[in-house]
C-alpha cells in the first residue's frame, strides 16, 4: 500500500505558512490624533516655553503621527511647581478619597481600552494582540490594585501612618509606554505623592491620552503632569531640586548616570534597568511547553523587554531536539502589520533601535556564532527585524553579554545544574531568569541559586500588579508592584 | 603593694580582623590612638587600600556559606556572639570610656545596650523573611512567592562620631547586615578604633565563619573610597562617611558607588546628632536585602 501513496498536495502557503485572511484592526479606533501636542501641566494642555518640536512616527509605516514638544528646563520647572502646589491637598486627602480617584481612572482605562490599545500599537509598533490582551488589561489592573492600597497604607508593613515623599519625577521607556506609566503613577498617587512623568520620545501619545483620562476622572489639577521630550528633558526632571523622588526605567548606563547625579542629595531613587536573562531548559522539561516559553520569552514585544529571556541555556543532551522544535515554531511566527490581529511580531520601535540590533547581530556573526532566521518577507516600509537565533554562542560573545533589546536569541549549552547556575549568573545584570524542568526540587534549588529578581519556573514573562518586579546587581534597585512597590514612594 | 607597683602591664597589639585571621596591615604601619587629652592609648594598624581589597576578597568568599546557612543557625551563631560579648563587658566598657571620653558608668551602659542590640538582631534572622516576604495573589493559575535574599558583600563606614558611636553605633550597623546573610567589610571609626578591633577578637571565637565580618582600622579616606568603588562590593553603608571626611565626602562615595549601582545607605543629615541608644526599626535590616519573586504554574 505504502508504495502507492501519493504525496499529499501542498496547500497554498506563503513563507511556509498557511495564508490567513487579513484581520486588521481599524486605525480609526485610536481616536483623533492631533497634529501637535504640548505638555499636560496643572491639569491643562499647555504649549512649551521652547519652540523645538519632535515627531513621533508609526514605526510600521514611518509615517509621522504627530509633533510634540521638546520639554525645556522651564517646562519642567512649571510642571514640578504644579505638582508641588497640588501635593499639599492631595497628600492631605483621606486615603479612601485618593482611592476613589484611582478606581475611576482604572475604570475609564477599561472603558477606553480598545482606543488605547490601538493608539499604543500605532505609536509603538507592537502587535495589537499584545496591547489588547496584555498591556491594557495589566494597566487597568495596576490602577485597581494600587487604588485599594491608598486607604490601607497603615497595614502595609512600613509602620503606622507612613508619609508620602512629595513630588515624584518619573522617566519611562518606550517598550511598554502605558504599562510603565501605570507602574509609576499608580503607586505614587496611592501613597499621596504627586508626579511629573516624562514618556519616551518615540512613544508619547498614550501618556498624553492618559492625561485626558485624568481630566475625565476629575483628578485634582497638578496631581499628574506629563512633560514630553527626549533625554534632555528627562535629565532636567531627575536633577530638578524640588523633586523628592526619582523613578527611572530604562538602560543601565542612564540609570548609572542618574544615580551619580543624585549622589549626596536626599532624593529617593528607584531604578529598573537592563537585563540579560537566562532561560534554562533541562533535559526533563516538557519540550513543547518549553519552546513556547522560549518564544514568549524572547519574541514577546519584539524582544523589547528588559526581562526578556535573551540567553537560552539548554542542556546538551536535548540541544538538538529543542533547537529543531524551536526553529519549527519560529517558522510559524508572523512578522508584519502590528494592527493585524494575527501578527506575532510587530515593528522595531525606531530606526535607532533597529541599527543597534543590526550592529549587535553583526558582531555575533563576526565573533563566530551561527545565525539563523526563518524565511519570512518583511514589509517594505517601517523598521523590521526577523526573529533571529544564534547557536554556538560562547559566554565571551557580545551577544551573550550585552542587552540587545530585540528579537534575538543566543543559545548556550550546559551539562549540570551547577554549570547552568554558573553561566546564568555570569553577568552584571540580575533582573530575571527562567527554569524549565519537571523536577520540583530542582526548580526550587535553581530558584534559590539564581541571582535574579524574578524567576519564572515553567513559564516566562508573566506580570501581575500584586507581584513585585525588579532586579539584583546592575539591573537596578527597588521593586515595582505588590506591597513592596509601595516602599519606593513612602518615607520609611 | 610593692609587688603590684613594680609589675608592668602587658599591652595589647591591636590587629586587623580579616578572613577570620588577625593580620597586621600589609603596609606594616600603625597609627597612634589617643584619648581626648592626647594621651597615647595604643597603636592601631594603619589599614590600606590593599588591606581593604583583601578584606573584600575574604568577604566574597564567605558569602556562599553564610548566606546558605539556615536562618536558625545564623541566629544561633549571632547569639553566641552576644554571649561572648557579655563575658568581655568590662574590657569593652574601658575601651569605650577612653574612646569617647565618658565615665565608666555611661560606657558600661553603652556596652550593655550594644550587647542587647546584638541579641535583638540575633532574633531577627529567622523572622525577617516572614515580614519582608509575600505570597502574591496573582490573577492566574500561578504559585507566586516573594522572598528576601541577602545582597552579598556590604561595605560599611562605621559611625565616626556621636554618643555611643565607637561600640553601640558599630554594632548597630554590623549586626543587621550580617543577620540577613550578608558579609561585611567595616571601616572602623578612625579616631576610636579600639572597640572595633576588640570586637574582631570576640567574633573570631564565636563560631562566626571567617570572612563574614572583616574590620579595618586606618584612614577612612583610604578605606571608604576603596569600598565604594570596588566591583565586588554590592552595597555600601555610608553612615560614618560625613563625620570622618568633612562635608561632601559621602556624596563622592555615593557617586563612586553608582558606577556599579551599589545599594547605598546614606548618612543622616547630621551624623553627630544620631542617637544610637534609641530602638532601631527594621530599616537597616531591610536595606541590604533583595526581593526575589518566583512564579510557577498551578495545574495537574
Amino acid at each position: 500500500m505504502a508504495k502507492n501513496t501519493k504525496k499529499a498536495e501542498e496547500p497554498v502557503r506563503k513563507n511556509g505558512l498557511f495564508e490567513y485572511a487579513p484581520a486588521p484592526e481599524s486605525p480609526a479606533a485610536a481616536g483623533d490624533i492631533a497634529t501637535s501636542y504640548g505638555h499636560f501641566i496643572g491639569g491643562e494642555f499647555v504649549d512649551s516655553s521652547g519652540s523645538e518640536a519632535l515627531k513621533t512616527v508609526n514605526p510600521a509605516t514611518e509615517q509621522v503621527l504627530a509633533e510634540f514638544a521638546q520639554g525645556t528646563e522651564e517646562d519642567v520647572d512649571r510642571a514640578v511647581a504644579a505638582a508641588r502646589k497640588a501635593f499639599t491637598d492631595w497628600s492631605a486627602l483621606p486615603g479612601s478619597e485618593r482611592a476613589k480617584y484611582l478606581f475611576r481612572i482604572a475604570r475609564i482605562i477599561q472603558e477606553r481600552s480598545r482606543e488605547l490599545a490601538v493608539l499604543e500599537s500605532i505609536d509603538n509598533g507592537k502587535p495589537i494582540r499584545e496591547t489588547r490582551d496584555v498591556d491594557l488589561p495589566l494597566v487597568a489592573a495596576h490602577f485597581f490594585y494600587y487604588a485599594g492600597w491608598a486607604d490601607k497604607l497603615d497595614f502595609a508593613g512600613y509602620g503606622s501612618n507612613p508619609r508620602p515623599l512629595g513630588v515624584a519625577g518619573q522617566v519611562i521607556p518606550w517598550n511598554f509606554p502605558l504599562l510603565m506609566l501605570a507602574w509609576k503613577i499608580a503607586p505614587a498617587l496611592a501613597t499621596g505623592n504627586t508626579v511629573v512623568l516624562k514618556p519616551a520620545e518615540t512613544t508619547p501619545l498614550t501618556a498624553l491620552r492618559f492625561a485626558e483620562i485624568c481630566r475625565q476622572a476629575g483628578l485634582p489639577k497638578g496631581v499628574v503632569n506629563i512633560v514630553t521630550g527626549d533625554g534632555r528633558t528627562g535629565a532636567a526632571l531627575t536633577s530638578h531640586p524640588d523633586v523628592n523622588k526619582v523613578a527611572f526605567t530604562g538602560s543601565t548606563p542612564v540609570g548609572r548616570a542618574i544615580a551619580k547625579q543624585l549622589a549626596g542629595t536626599r532624593k529617593k531613587l528607584s531604578l529598573e534597568l537592563g537585563g540579560k536573562a537566562a532561560n534554562i531548559v533541562f533535559d526533563d522539561a516538557p519540550i513543547d511547553q518549553a519552546v513556547e516559553g522560549i518564544v514568549n520569552g524572547i519574541f514577546f514585544n519584539q524582544g523589547h523587554v528588559c526581562c526578556a529571556g535573551s540567553r537560552l541555556l539548554v542542556q546538551e543532551s536535548v540541544q538538538d531536539e529543542v533547537l529543531d522544535s524551536l526553529k519549527r515554531r519560529m517558522d510559524s511566527l508572523r512578522v508584519g502589520d502590528p494592527l493585524d490581529k494575527n501578527t506575532d511580531i510587530g515593528a522595531i520601535n525606531s530606526a535607532a533601535q533597529l541599527a543597534r540590533i543590526t550592529e549587535l547581530t553583526a558582531a555575533g556573526e563576526a565573533e563566530g556564532a551561527e545565525r539563523w532566521s526563518p524565511a519570512c518577507e518583511l514589509p517594505g516600509a517601517g523598521f523590521w527585524f526577523k526573529p533571529t537565533l544564534f547557536t554556538g554562542v560562547s559566554q565571551a560573545h557580545r551577544i551573550a553579554r550585552e542587552e540587545i533589546f530585540g528579537p534575538v536569541l543566543s543559545v548556550l549549552t550546559f551539562r549540570t545544574p551547577a554549570e547552568a547556575v554558573e553561566k546564568a549568573n555570569n553577568t552584571p545584570y540580575g533582573l530575571s531568569a527562567g527554569v524549565w524542568t519537571e523536577k520540583g526540587s530542582r526548580i526550587l534549588w535553581m530558584a534559590n541559586q539564581l541571582k535574579a529578581g524574578v524567576v519564572w519556573a515553567n513559564t516566562f514573562n508573566k506580570f501581575d500588579p500584586t507581584s513585585p518586579f525588579g532586579g539584583y546587581k546592575e539591573s537596578g534597585y527597588g521593586r515595582e508592584g505588590g506591597r513592596h512597590g509601595l516602599e519606593a514612594y513612602l518615607d520609611v | 603593694m610593692s609587688e603590684t607597683s613594680t609589675r608592668l602591664d602587658v599591652l595589647k597589639t591591636y590587629k586587623l580582623y580579616v578572613g577570620g585571621k588577625f593580620p597586621r596591615s600589609e603596609s606594616g604601619r600603625v597609627y597612634e590612638v589617643t584619648d581626648s587629652k592626647g594621651q597615647w592609648l595604643a597603636n592601631a594598624p594603619l589599614g590600606t587600600r590593599k588591606d581593604t581589597r583583601d578584606a573584600v576578597l575574604a568577604a566574597r568568599a564567605a558569602v556562599k556559606g553564610w548566606s546558605g546557612t539556615t536562618a536558625y543557625n545564623r541566629g544561633q551563631v549571632l547569639y553566641r556572639v552576644a554571649e561572648m560579648l557579655q563575658g568581655r563587658r568590662e574590657p569593652f566598657a574601658a575601651e569605650v570610656a577612653v574612646s569617647e571620653n565618658i565615665g565608666a558608668k555611661k560606657a558600661a551602659a553603652l556596652v550593655d545596650a550594644a550587647i542587647d542590640r546584638w541579641v535583638w538582631y540575633a532574633g531577627w534572622t529567622d523572622k525577617v523573611a516572614q515580614i519582608a516576604g509575600n505570597g502574591n495573589p496573582v490573577a492566574g493559575p500561578f504559585f507566586n512567592l516573594s522572598v528576601p535574599e541577602p545582597t552579598g558583600v556590604v561595605g560599611i563606614v562605621a559611625p565616626q562620631a556621636g554618643y555611643g558611636h565607637s561600640f553601640l553605633g558599630l554594632v548597630s550597623v554590623i549586626a543587621p547586615a550580617v543577620a540577613t546573610g550578608n558579609t561585611v567589610v567595616v571601616a572602623a571609626a578612625a579616631d576610636a578604633p579600639l572597640p572595633a578591633l576588640s570586637l574582631g577578637e570576640v567574633l573570631a571565637t564565636s563560631d562566626l565563619p571567617g570572612g563574614v565580618v572583616n574590620i579595618i582600622s586606618g584612614r577612612t579616606a583610604d578605606i571608604a573610597p576603596t569600598l565604594a568603588s570596588h566591583q565586588d562590593v554590592n552595597a555600601v553603608d555610608l553612615t560614618g562617611a560625613i563625620a570622618a571626611d568633612g562635608p561632601g565626602a559621602a556624596a563622592e562615595l555615593e557617586a563612586s558607588a553608582a558606577d556599579t549601582l551599589k545599594r547605598v545607605v546614606r548618612p543622616e543629615v547630621d551624623p553627630f546628632a544620631q542617637d544610637w541608644t534609641v530602638a532601631p526599626g527594621t530599616d537597616r535590616l531591610l536595606s541590604f536585602l533583595e526581593t526575589k519573586t518566583v512564579w510557577h504554574p498551578i495545574g495537574i
